[in-house]
């Protein structure tokens, strides 16, 4: 019953757009579709961003079209501010920043969603949205009421006087009343696209290093998370009924705390999961924006982008065999877990090499599998890297990269770093499609990578990495572990056996450089 | 169109996405961040409707202008998204020639 008599309401109101510009709209989520489906192979993905830049193209189009335009000027200047900016930062930025630019385009839909629901809040005739009837009403009933509890003149005055200033009031209105369910759309846009935005601040800040990364914990956080979420869905229910300017001012602030209460928890190497979080969040904020303006391209894209980020949330977890909800709760890697590796620490032996002894013994490889981490995004180590392959290569060397899924601070961080430093795609290859090679591996080369080679994830139970699928190395005749120094360990704080075992050899240097040293020793 | 329409676009579409997005390459999973990112700026829909209208009123003035801001904030999104995602895309093309 009720929601037949939205949809009566939401059908007139939405009349006013033409059914060509609803076509257009779908063509435009269509080609959205498409544009994801590009990215199925690296062969088709061009076209795939194109289809998504026609999509855009029409759906802006369409818009500006089926719209009175009060001032285009206005508008076009928005357009040129923003895309100028937009191009330059897209040239410039350096492929090892990907993370913190992709976490600052998160905060920006976020916080367009926010102004969006905002504008509409302000003027929902403009967005279809107003309840026509429900506007009348209660300015009715209130003279209505006023004149009828007594009959003097002083009352009748007093009831012309009111409903003067009620005319007065609704020339000025600012906000005339909105449909029941619109309401709860925009309050949960607002919301979703507020979170968005203060969380992916968090996020870039952490990414960018311009924050700590290690995560910054407050007492009785999971209550006050809770609770702030609870009060915020409770107050977009109170929405529908008052539409007051507090109601909406409140949800949007508790909206910006609680994104920044639920990210600040997360450390560093947690970010692939966060990033990609808020990727799904920013997807949902405009797949709501979509319901409020009833406009398929939205609809579409915001469940294609909200189902992406999820699913990439959802890999990265697995990657590290942590549930979801432990990633979200925060706080991995702030104290050294005490069951640790069990034993007090001891000293135990390692041997260090030099950059003519790693030359020496690849040139003699016939197969090498390299690892690359976050260590070697710091250290821009990419391009000396390959340059190493290349030179292994002519010698005859079968040269492979292995990338963990988690590897980087985003998904497919490595793959864009070393599609960068033009390492040829086929040569890249996933965890579970390498990890049976290590037996026959003479050479396995981890550069800025630690946990995902950690025995510990599969045999010590008391290890908080316990479970995440690693790379064998242990299995390779040879490891070559390049670190900065023996001091650090991964993100985890866990020890690694690696660094102890008879066929290690650590090559402790900068990436870069140590590489670079390579390559001059085996061009020798 | 009523709400039940809209619903079943939008749970059709989350399958849609939930398909495609697993027939993405992990190679990709980065320039997939930045188009989706591109495309979920297609929120300027919303923003260009608030400035595009001639509202009278205080209200509809303030409306206008957040709209105009959250135009200049996707369009940041839908330009620099889809370019550095074409930069990314032509880097993985080199490889194909050799």
């Amino acid at each position: 019953m009720v929601l037949s008599l939205l949809s009566a309401a939401a059908g007139a109101a939405h009349a006013a757009v033409p059914s060509w510009a609803m076509l257009a709209y779908l063509v435009s989520g269509v080609l959205f579709i498409l544009a994801l489906r590009g990215l199925s192979s690296p062969a088709t993905s061009r076209a795939g961003n194109r289809y998504g830049m026609l999509g855009m193209t029409i759906a802006v189009g369409t818009t500006l079209v089926t719209h009175e335009v009060a001032s285009l000027p206005e508008i076009i200047g928005a357009l040129a501010i923003g895309g100028g900016i937009g191009f330059i930062i897209a040239r410039r930025i350096a492929m090892t920043d990907m993370p913190q630019l992709v976490a600052a385009f998160h905060s920006l839909v976020g916080l367009a969603a926010v102004l969006v629901g905002w504008a509409a809040y302000l003027n929902p005739e403009a967005f279809g949205i107003a309840d026509v009837v429900a506007q009348a009403v209660p300015h009715a009933s209130n003279i209505i009421a006023l004149g009828s509890n007594s009959s003097d003149p002083a009352a009748m005055t007093k009831v012309f006087e009111e409903s003067l200033r009620m005319a007065q009031l609704k020339a000025e209105a600012p906000a005339p009343a909105i449909m029941l369910q619109s309401c709860i759309e925009l309050g949960l846009g607002i919301a979703i696209g507020a979170i968005t935005f203060s969380g992916s601040v968090i996020a870039f800040l952490k990414l960018a290093g311009k924050m700590g990364g290690a995560p910054i914990l407050l007492p009785g956080r999971h209550v006050i998370n809770l609770g702030t979420l609870l009060a915020i869905l409770g107050l977009v229910a109170y929405f529908t009924q008052d539409q007051s300017l507090w109601v909406i001012g409140l949800i949007t602030v508790l909206s910006f705390a609680i994104g920044f209460l639920l990210i600040i928890p997360i450390g560093g190497a947690d970010m692939p999961v966060v990033v990609s979080m808020l990727n799904s969040y920013s997807g949902w904020a405009a797949a709501a924006m979509g319901f409020t303006l009833h406009n398929t391209a939205m609809i579409i894209t915001g469940a294609l982008v909200g189902s992406s980020g999820a699913i990439l949330s959802y890999i990265m977890c697995k990657a590290m065999n942590r549930g979801f909800l432990a990633v979200i709760a925060g706080g991995f890697g702030a104290a050294p877990e005490a069951g640790g590796s069990g034993a007090p620490k001891e000293q135990r032996p390692w041997k260090r090499g030099s950059a003519e002894d790693a030359a020496f013994l690849l040139k003699e490889a016939e197969n090498v599998i390299i690892i690359p981490g976050y260590g070697m995004a710091v250290s821009q180590a990419q391009h000396a890297l390959r340059e190493m392959g290349d030179v292994l290569k002519k010698e005859g060397v079968s040269v492979k990269y292995a990338i963990h899924p988690v590897a980087g601070r985003m998904p497919g961080h490595m793959n864009v770093l070393l599609a960068e430093a033009n390492v040829p795609y086929d040569d890249v290859f996933e965890l579970e499609d390498i990890n049976a090679e290590f037996g026959q591996c003479d050479v396995a080369f981890i550069i800025g990578a630690n946990d995902v080679v950690n025995p510990a994830a599969k045999s010590d139970k008391s290890s908080p990495i316990y479970g995440m699928p690693v790379f064998d190395v242990d299995k390779a005749k040879t490891v070559m572990f390049i670190k900065r120094s023996m001091g650090g360990v991964g993100y985890s704080g866990v020890d690694n056996d690696v660094f102890y075992m008879d066929q290690t050899m650590m090559l402790l240097a900068d990436a870069k450089k140590m590489v670079e040293d390579i390559v001059k020793s085996l061009q020798h | 169109m009523d709400f039940i329409s809209i619903l079943s676009i939008f749970v059709m579409a989350c399958f849609v996405g939930y398909y495609v997005v697993w027939s993405v390459t992990p190679a990709l999973h980065t320039p997939l961040m930045a188009v989706t990112n591109a495309i979920s700026s297609v929120i300027v829909v919303g923003a260009l409707i608030a400035s595009a209208a001639s509202g009278l009123g205080e209200a509809a003035g303030i409306s206008k202008w957040l709209g105009l801001g959250a135009v200049v904030l996707a369009s940041i999104n839908i330009f620099g998204g889809f370019a550095v995602t074409a930069r990314m895309l032509a880097m993985y093309k080199k490889k194909e020639k050799k």
